[in-house]
């Protein structure tokens, strides 16, 4: 009894974690999966209905205006993000004077929640009293800033405030992955004549693919995801044009009590996410196993 | 010799583009300059409004300097008026908050750290399956476990409670602080816990003898995450929890929200640079472990 407690105890010990995320992750993402193919109102109802949900949700304008905005945020909060954070992470590699100071004012954002953030650009971005108030106080009588209610661009101030939040966190990943290339590659380049700008744009930028690849699966990760940003910033308004299916499944969920379409909803995300993260993971734990 | 030459060549060409260079240099200090005050902006914004009175706030602009160090609204937003009902203010919330975040950091950090340990030190068939078991976890979008969840909770009674939010973030948490361990201790040469197995230590021994006191990095990064993490959390906190149980950042949400009176921007300004004050602390004074918390974790959401 002892002798097999000891030889047992590794596993033993692991049994709680792998519990716990087998029944809170996989067990709870099929329970989902489950309640999307019932017609499950308030009360969960548990005869299967079939594909009636799902036939419903992509029916939905509502859900057809949140996948919009969710293609629309993605791709500029991406463009946006990268194009930032490299620009930033190659001038900081310079030999900068305060490069700790600048790169803590970069990243500091990524500590602070979307909640607090999105209080504050709502309050920067509301019409009467922030930046239009400024620009128009300071003489531009015309100045018309006021994104944040206008239907057609208010998904933009989300991606403003997005990509404010998240652009430090790619600098930091493309700082240490050009930080990583040896100082010699670059030396002899240039020895050879390149420019600065051919020794980044031919010779380092292409080295860094790992790192972009990094980025856009994290990236792409918290678009998906995104939701507390939506909430502070525009509850889904004005009307319900900055929907994101994140904010339609909580407030199908909680607020239509349409449980079985809300679990639809989840579904198309969780399948969403799981169609960037599995190749990811595959392609990482390979070159791990090549190491 | 060979090197000490190429980097003669090398000054003399760095030498002949001095004068672009110093140009250059100046383009490169004023676009990172350019952005650092993009990043420093709402900040700033946040404090001056906070300092400000409402008057201040109607007459002067986005950037108008504060009058005076006026830190009445700090005082409402953190311990209210003093008047009853429809009086909301911080403080409960931020008690909610760190009686949510301390158990929730331990229990996640310590499971994570056996974890990573068994996987990495008693190595048995199929335990880089069970890896990305685990890790797997670390990506799902939380929408698909929410409804489950909620019902779970109900059922055991700690809907509404502190408790359901500290089991919540405890389980979620796992996947991250196992990565964070395993990582680490994936580079701990495995002799030593072979040469300590021949001795005769146990399992335990092992662990708290052998690699405890070489684990301090990696706790402070994993214990930095996990209380950013759940500090900031919105989604579960606003799912599983409303009225007196909430934690500060739904407080903050409703605070913001309520629009029972006049907008009082600096005192909404206020309460945001509370709720986000401990993070930003954390975050000022260990930054480096946050950073490597961020790359080698490498996801937030």
């Amino acid at each position: 009894m002892f002798k097999w407690l000891e030889k047992n105890l590794p596993k033993i010990v692991m049994a709680p974690a792998v519990g716990l995320i087998g029944w809170f992750v996989y067990g709870f993402v099929l329970w989902t999966l489950y309640i999307s193919f019932t017609n499950s109102k308030i009360l969960p109802k548990y005869e299967l209905w079939g594909f009636g949900q799902y036939e419903k949700l992509w029916a939905s304008r509502k859900w057809l205006i949140a996948v919009d905005n969710l293609l629309i945020f993605t791709a500029l909060f991406l463009i946006f993000c990268v194009v930032i954070g490299i620009i930033l992470a190659i001038f900081l590699d310079q030999k900068i004077r305060a490069e700790g100071l600048l790169r803590t004012i970069y990243l500091y954002p990524m500590a602070l929640s979307f909640i607090v953030t999105g209080t504050a650009w709502k309050w920067i971005l509301n019409p009467t009293l922030g930046i239009q108030k400024m620009f128009r106080d300071w003489g531009f009588e015309n100045f018309t800033f006021d994104w944040l209610v206008d239907r057609e661009m208010a998904i933009y101030t989300i991606v403003i405030a997005g990509v404010w939040q998240s652009a430090g966190f790619v600098m930091a990943l493309f700082l240490a992955g050009l930080r990583s290339v040896e100082d010699e590659i670059v030396k002899a380049a240039k020895i050879d004549g390149a420019s600065l700008f051919t020794v980044y744009w031919k010779i380092l930028l292409p080295m860094m693919r790992p790192v972009f690849f990094t980025s856009f699966v994290i990236l792409v990760h918290i678009s998906i995801k995104s939701y507390d940003l939506i909430v502070a910033l525009t509850q889904g308004g004005p009307g319900i044009s900055t929907t994101m299916p994140a904010l339609y499944m909580t407030q199908t969920a909680f607020h239509k009590s349409q449980v079985g379409l809300s679990a639809a909803s989840a579904m198309m995300m969780f399948m969403a996410v799981a169609a960037v993260i599995i190749p990811y993971l595959y392609s990482e734990l390979r070159r791990e196993n090549a190491r | 010799m060979q090197d000490s030459l190429k980097s003669s060549s090398y000054q003399q060409l760095e030498q002949k583009s001095k004068y672009t260079n110093m140009f250059l240099r100046w383009f490169l200090y004023f676009i990172l300059i350019l952005f650092a005050s993009y990043f420093i902006f709402p900040l700033y914004v946040m404090v001056v409004t906070s300092l400000k009175t409402m008057e201040e706030i109607r007459q002067g602009t986005l950037l108008s300097w504060p009058n005076g160090l006026n830190l009445e609204s700090w005082a409402v937003a953190w311990g209210g008026r003093g008047y009853g009902a429809g009086d909301t203010f911080l403080r409960p919330y931020f008690w909610n908050s760190i009686k949510m975040v301390v158990p929730a950091v331990f229990f996640s950090t310590f499971i994570g750290a056996m974890t990573g340990y068994v996987l990495t030190k008693w190595r048995f068939k199929g335990d880089q399956w069970v890896f990305l078991f685990l890790l797997f976890g670390c990506f799902i979008p939380f929408q698909a476990i929410l409804l489950p969840m909620a019902r779970t909770l109900g059922v055991l009674g700690i809907s509404n409670s502190v408790i359901g939010l500290v089991l919540v973030h405890t389980v979620y948490g796992i996947p991250f602080t196992t990565l964070f361990f395993r990582n680490y201790y994936i580079s701990v040469p495995t002799e030593l816990v072979k040469a300590a197995r021949i001795d005769g230590a146990g399992f335990f021994k092992i662990f708290f003898k052998i690699l405890l006191p070489i684990s301090a990095p990696i706790i402070v990064v994993t214990v930095i995450w996990q209380f950013t993490q759940i500090w900031n959390d919105f989604l579960f906190g606003s799912t599983f929890s409303f009225g007196e149980a909430a934690p500060i950042q739904v407080a903050l949400n409703n605070m913001v929200l309520s629009s029972t009176s006049v907008k009082e921007y600096n005192v909404d300004m206020a309460s945001a640079i509370i709720a986000g004050i401990p993070t930003l602390i954390v975050y000022v004074l260990a930054g480096k472990y946050f950073i490597r918390g961020l790359t080698s974790g490498a996801v937030k959401g």
